[in-house]
Parts: structure tokens; C-alpha cells; sequence
């Protein structure tokens, strides 16, 4: 039987490394950029024009035609191929009016602006701000219920709260160490937080639980099949036991995920990749960090009463 | 083999054909679709519903542009949807969507919509009518039909009201109905106004009070036509007659009709997806998906043999039931969604994972194959349904959250995940149990011993 117990400290550094690696992506995209991930007009509101054109285009031409409209900071970006004729280009917000007229120019100046093939979105800031409010509040929501779920479906155990906070610090890095990489992809690939990312997020905090709990599930067994057992032992034990079943289950899962990520559209692209690295982060805090957090908590709560007496 | 595995089996290749008929596309006959009962009837159908993502669209999201002290009752933001659907309705296309989102805003879907900006102007038509009445000492000029104006409608109370303002007196929810007829005396077209019984007796004071006065009708800040006011209107019916043509009187009408919206409107957020690039995105999903689930059944099969078979059909069924699901319900299938599923469908073999591992660990500890099956099952139930939960609790945030600020692709993600997380207890728990039963049933203990490799022990 592997010891997982024995290697806690290096599983605690490891996450701790993680989550400070994170941080630092974060604070340099707050350096250079304002924000802790760049995040797009669904939560800071702005214009957002995704245009194929049926030739090349120059930027210099795109940029002209904005700035004949009054737009002069605007950010103009190539996506993908260069043969799709794909561009993004993001300005602050514009009214409907405007962004027929800003079309209209961008028209008649290049006449290769496929419609059909293009989007236009634009948010009000007030709007965005809205949003980024109560996105805020559904992660908390999120945290709470979690602590909740578990400190209730492990009520019979001995301290079931230790299990919940357990579950909400893993948790909290899984989120953490999925923000660190939009931030750094934010970097590289100019990714920005949408409403899709908080999905993705969220859904990485759902299914972090749902492997602690299959954890944690069988710790709540073995404690009574292995009285006398010091709780290392049936903590090694869980997570020997369940170890096949997590690796499969993920495993299936990143198929899938990879699978869109290779063959899927580019538009869902950062949002299956930050739920994929959430999943990775997920499958080692549920089984390295969150039931080592318990144990070690368990193991000082049993010290303390002995040297009492 | 005891009856009731049987029993299940039956059921279960029942359910399986069924799901296949309905799910597979091809003509289902029109008795079929009017069983649909809890669909709206004028658009009962057996089709997949694409999202605006998946068809190309408009999504336009107004807000009740009045300040934040004005109370808005949700009676007035219900009405205000009511009208822009009434003018959506005119463009004529198939799905649209017009509801109230949160506590000012309304939302509107028009997918597959050919020319986008003739949809906003539509929508943005959807104007405010008011009757106000002209500053004192304000000349004809101040009364020509077309001048745009400021009013006092949507101003704090209590403000300042810079000079110049027209003096609101009604708002278009004021108004009950507007038509055009032929006068009987004098041949004329004219516009009979008919005001609701709870403004009558404002209206019948108003005009009593200000005989011989201009009463001007404004939409949108620009004013239509100023009458005036020849006798006091006790019965809250109005007529408005004089240099009409009929076209005017026709047109005057239907704006104070379909103008008459309870509450001003702003755009606040749009988005315009261009027709083709769906096409494209479904086509691109249809493959991703296609490539994931085909790799999980293989590693399924690979790794867990006899059960992984076992794993697999129930997985069929799971994908299959789950489209089933989105035409009956029916679910708008957005590219979020369409990766909701497809992840479900890869989380889905979960709680299989759990009972076979379950499994193992019963016949490694020397139970009969029976035994170690039926205890996989039960023992793994726990978990299964705790994971489960989870997830669903997860999916109900989402869903709030999506909901508030019609985010409809994460509704979207939201609404297939849980479903998927619902119908996997379904078909992970029961039905694999019940091939699972077949295959130790037909098989035997005895010879499931002699080949080991068939469970992947």
C-alpha cells in the first residue's frame, strides 16, 4: 500500500506552490492590465465585433474605419487562421445606431464583410457591473452550500463541520488555481472572463465536491469497520480504495473535454480549458489535500484529550 | 435469472425503441405531437429547438429606463413585454422569445432572423405615448407634429423642471384603445381614443378644466398630434378629428395603440450572430462529441470488459433518452449546452465506475459473483447519490444566476447538465443493473470463474 499520509507535507507544498503561482499570474495581470483576469464586456460592459471578412483584410483598414466613427481605442486582434479573415475588434460601448454605422463604413471601406459569419455584442457597463456583482455572490452561494451539503450529509460522523471546511479550502484552491490560469492565458492568448467562465468555475466547484464526497463516503465507512485503527491508517486506506474509481472517472471526463477542446468550435475553447485545468487541480486537492486537511485536524483533536490525562 | 430481471429488461429495450422512434429524425405523425400537451399548441414538435448560438439571431436585452426610485410593478413590466410581442410578432418568424427577466428588464430572442437591424428598429418602436400639456404660452410651433420635446414623465419628483418641459398628464397605459373610423356626420376619418374606466374620471376632470387647450400625444418624446380640447370627455372617450387623411388617421392609431407601452425601454445589451456561423458550430459539436463518446465507450469496454458492455448500453440509452428529453421538454440547445451534455455524458459512467469498483473489491474479498454484484450496487448507492446531489445543487446556482441577466448559455449548460445528472441515476444505477444480471444470468457463475478477464479482475 502506497503512503499517502507519509507524503502529506509534499502534497501541502505542492498545493501551496499552485495556488502561489496563481496569485502571482494575477497580480501581474493587475499590474498591466487593472484586473485580477481580463475580463470582457459581460462583466465590464463594451462592444465586441467578432468580423469575417471574404478577403484579407489589413488591421490599419479596420482600425481606419473604426476611428472615422469616433473610435479611436480600440483593440483589433486576428483570430485564428489568418486565411479565415476573422477578426475581434473591442471598443466601449456602442449603440445600436452605431454599430450599424461603424458597419456600414467598415463595408464600404474593404466590401468583404460577411454578415452571415459575424457577430456583434454589446453590453452596457451598468449592466456588466450587475453581472460581476452576482458573480461574485453565486461563488459564495456556492462555498456555503457546499460547506453545507457536506457538513450535513457527514452529520453522523464524529466533526462533520472539519470535513465541510475541508472540502471548502480544496474548494477555494481549485477556483484559485483556475483563475491563475485564465490570468496567465489572458497573456498569452488575450482570454477574457465571461459569463461562461463562471460557469466553468462553478461547475469546477461542483464536481470538486463530488469527488471528496466519494472520499469522504468511504472514510464515514471504514471508521466504524476498522475500529481501533489510527485514522492515518483509514484515511490511507479511502484513498487506496477509491484511487481506481477517481482516476477513471476523470479520466472519461477529460475525453470529453479534450475532445471538444481538439474537434469543438474555437468559442468554447477557454471555457472547456479552464474547466479542464479545474478538473485537474480538483482531482489532486480531493484526494491529497482536503482528506489530509481532516486528518491531520483529526489527529491533533485525538492528541490533545490524551495528554490531559 | 429470476422474473424480475426480465421484467426490467422488457422494460428497458421498450423504453430503448421508443426513445429511438422519437429521437431519430423523420416524420412523426400529428397525433403524436398534439400528445405534447404541456408545449405551447401553436408550436408542438418532435424537432430539436437551436439556440440563437446554434441559428443565428438577435438577442436584445431593454431595461425600464426610469429612474431608480420609480417603483415598477411586475403587472407593468408584463404588460410592456406584452406590446414588444406584439410587435415582434409582426416580423413573422417562428420562435420568438419575449420575456420578463428579474424586475425591469425584458429580454428578446429572434433566432434565425434574417436582417437584425430592421428587428431592433421594430423593437425600438415599442415608444412611449404620453398626453401632455404644452408649456403656458407656448406658440403653434410648440404644437407641430414632429417636434421632439422634453416632458416631465420619468423626472424625479420634486426636481426641478427646467422651463419648456411639457406637462405629462397621461401615459400610454392610460389608454384602453385607439382605432380609426369614418366621422358619420361629416365624412371624415378620425381616431376614436378610449381611455381605461380607472383614468376616466382624470381624464373628464383634466378636460374640464382645460377647455379650448391643446392636449398634445407624444411617443417617444416627439409629439404626434396636438388636439384640442373642445368639451370636457366624461365617458373617457375620446375623438380626435380634423385634416386626416385616412392613411393618418389609420397610422395615428396603430402608433397610439402599439405605442402604448407602460414604461420607456433603453437597449442595454445585444447580440447579433450571423446565420451561417451555427451551421458551422453544430456541425464542429456533432464531431467533438462524436470523438469524446466513442474514446469513453472504447475505455469503458477496455478496462471493465463484461461490465464495461454492460456500462455501455446503459450509456447508449443515457444519450438517447437525454435527446429524447431536450424535444419533449423541449430544451433550446445552445453550444454551452451541447458541452453540458457531452461532459455529463463523460461524468455518466461515474457511478458505473463506483458499483464495478465496488465490485472488484466484493470478489477480491471472496463473495460469489452474485453476491459481490448485487453488494457493488447497494454499497455504492451512497455515494452515487451524494456526488449526484452535489451536482445538481451546483446546476440550481447556475441556473439563478443565469436567469437573473438572461444569460441564456448558462441556463443552457445549467438546464442539460442537470438533466443529465438526473437521468444517469436512472440508467448507471438500473438499467446497467439490469444487464448486468443478464450477463451473470446467461453466463453463469461457473464459467464467468473460468475466464476471469471477462470481468477485468
Amino acid at each position: 500500500m502506497i503512503d499517502f499520509v507519509r507524503n502529506r507535507r509534499t502534497y501541502f507544498i505542492l498545493a501551496g506552490a499552485l495556488v502561489v503561482l496563481s496569485v502571482i499570474g494575477m497580480l501581474a495581470s493587475y499590474a498591466v492590465y487593472g484586473q485580477l483576469l481580463r475580463v470582457g464586456i459581460d462583466f465590464k460592459g463594451g462592444s465586441l465585433f467578432s468580423i469575417r471578412f471574404t478577403t484579407d483584410v489589413s488591421e490599419e483598414t479596420i482600425r481606419e474605419a473604426f476611428a472615422a466613427e469616433g473610435y479611436s481605442g480600440t483593440i483589433v486582434q486576428q483570430l485564428g487562421d489568418p486565411t479565415d479573415y476573422s477578426w475581434q475588434i473591442r471598443t466601449s460601448f456602442a449603440t445600436t445606431d452605431q454599430v450599424n454605422a461603424v458597419l456600414a463604413r467598415l463595408d464600404e471601406s474593404t466590401v468583404a464583410v460577411d454578415r452571415g459569419n459575424s457577430v456583434v455584442d454589446t453590453v452596457e457597463a451598468s449592466v456588466g457591473a450587475e453581472v460581476a456583482r452576482s458573480a461574485a455572490q453565486a461563488v459564495g452561494v456556492a462555498a456555503l452550500v457546499v460547506l453545507a451539503f457536506i457538513w450535513f450529509s457527514f452529520r453522523r460522523i464524529p466533526n462533520p463541520l472539519r470535513y465541510g471546511v475541508a472540502s471548502v479550502v480544496a474548494m477555494l484552491i481549485n477556483v484559485i488555481v483556475a483563475m491563475g490560469f485564465y490570468a496567465l492565458m489572458g497573456f498569452l492568448q488575450g482570454w477574457e472572463a465571461d459569463a461562461l467562465f463562471l460557469t466553468a468555475i462553478l461547475t469546477v466547484i461542483g464536481f470538486s465536491v463530488q469527488d471528496i464526497i466519494v472520499v469522504f463516503d468511504r472514510i464515514r465507512e471504514n471508521i466504524p469497520r476498522h475500529r481501533g485503527e489510527p485514522f492515518s491508517l483509514i484515511v490511507n486506506r479511502s484513498i487506496m480504495e477509491t484511487l481506481h474509481r477517481s482516476l477513471a472517472t476523470q479520466l472519461n471526463a477529460m475525453f470529453v473535454m479534450i475532445a471538444i477542446l481538439l474537434f469543438g468550435g474555437d468559442t468554447l475553447k477557454p471555457f472547456i480549458a479552464v474547466m479542464l485545468v479545474g478538473m485537474l487541480s480538483e482531482t489532486f486537492t480531493s484526494m491529497f489535500v482536503a482528506v489530509h486537511i481532516v486528518g491531520l485536524w483529526e489527529e491533533r483533536g485525538r492528541l490533545r484529550p490524551a495528554r490531559a490525562s | 435469472m429470476n422474473k424480475k430481471t426480465i421484467i426490467s429488461l422488457v422494460l428497458v429495450l421498450v423504453l430503448a425503441a421508443l426513445a429511438s422512434y422519437l429521437v431519430v429524425p423523420s416524420e412523426h405523425p400529428e397525433w403524436l405531437k398534439r400528445l405534447l400537451a404541456w408545449q405551447p399548441e401553436s408550436a408542438r414538435s418532435l424537432d430539436f429547438r437551436l439556440g440563437l448560438d446554434l441559428q443565428g439571431g438577435l438577442q436584445v436585452l431593454m431595461v425600464a429606463d426610469v429612474s431608480d426610485q420609480q417603483a415598477l410593478t411586475a403587472e407593468t413590466m408584463r404588460a410592456a413585454a406584452q406590446i414588444v410581442e406584439g410587435r415582434v410578432n409582426g416580423l413573422g418568424l417562428s420562435e420568438p422569445v419575449v420575456q420578463v427577466q428579474g424586475t425591469r428588464r425584458i429580454i428578446v430572442e429572434l433566432p434565425g432572423i434574417a436582417d437584425p437591424e430592421q428587428a431592433i428598429d421594430t423593437i425600438r418602436d415599442t415608444a412611449l405615448l404620453e398626453f401632455v400639456e404644452p408649456p403656458a404660452g407656448a406658440g403653434d410651433a410648440a404644437l407641430e407634429p414632429g417636434r421632439v420635446v422634453s416632458t416631465t414623465y420619468g423626472l424625479v419628483e420634486g426636481g426641478v423642471v427646467p422651463p419648456g418641459t411639457y406637462t405629462t398628464v397621461l401615459i400610454g397605459d392610460a389608454l384602453d384603445s385607439a382605432f380609426s373610423t369614418i366621422d358619420d356626420t361629416s365624412g371624415q376619418p378620425m381616431v376614436i381614443v378610449r381611455f381605461k374606466a380607472a383614468d376616466t374620471q382624470r381624464f373628464y376632470e383634466y378636460t374640464l378644466n382645460n377647455i379650448g387647450r391643446p392636449l398634445c400625444m407624444v411617443l417617444d418624446k416627439t409629439i404626434l398630434s396636438c388636439p384640442t380640447i373642445r368639451d370636457a370627455i366624461p365617458d373617457g372617450e375620446a375623438q380626435i378629428s380634423g385634416g386626416f387623411t385616412s392613411e393618418g388617421a389609420q397610422q395615428l392609431a396603430i402608433q397610439l395603440r402599439y405605442g402604448a407601452l407602460p414604461v420607456p425601454l433603453k437597449i442595454e445589451s445585444y447580440r447579433a450572430i450571423g446565420p451561417s456561423l451555427g451551421a458551422l458550430s453544430v456541425e464542429k459539436s456533432i464531431r467533438a462529441g462524436v470523438v469524446g463518446l466513442v474514446v469513453v465507450f472504447l475505455f469503458m469496454l477496455i478496462y471493465y470488459r463484461l461490465n464495461g458492455l454492460a456500462a455501455d448500453l446503459a450509456l447508449a440509452l443515457y444519450v438517447l433518452l437525454n435527446l429524447l428529453f431536450y424535444k419533449l421538454l423541449p430544451v433550446t440547445m445552445t453550444l454551452p449546452g451541447i458541452a453540458g451534455f457531452l461532459l455529463s455524458a463523460g461524468m455518466a459512467v461515474d457511478a458505473n465506475i463506483l458499483v464495478f469498483e465496488r465490485m472488484k473489491e466484493e470478489l477480491r474479498h471472496g463473495r460469489s459473483l452474485q453476491r459481490g454484484a448485487e453488494a457493488g450496487f447497494s454499497r455504492a448507492w451512497t455515494s452515487v447519490r451524494d456526488s449526484n446531489l452535489a451536482t445538481l445543487l451546483t446546476c440550481a446556482i447556475l441556473w439563478f444566476f443565469g436567469n437573473a441577466f438572461a444569460a441564456s448559455l448558462v441556463k443552457g449548460f445549467a438546464l442539460t447538465l442537470a438533466l443529465g445528472t438526473l437521468i444517469n441515476m436512472f440508467t448507471a444505477l438500473v438499467v446497467t443493473r439490469t444487464f448486468v444480471r443478464l450477463a451473470l444470468g446467461l453466463l453463469g457463475e461457473e464459467r464467468l470463474r473460468r475466464y476471469p478477464w471477462l470481468l477485468g479482475i
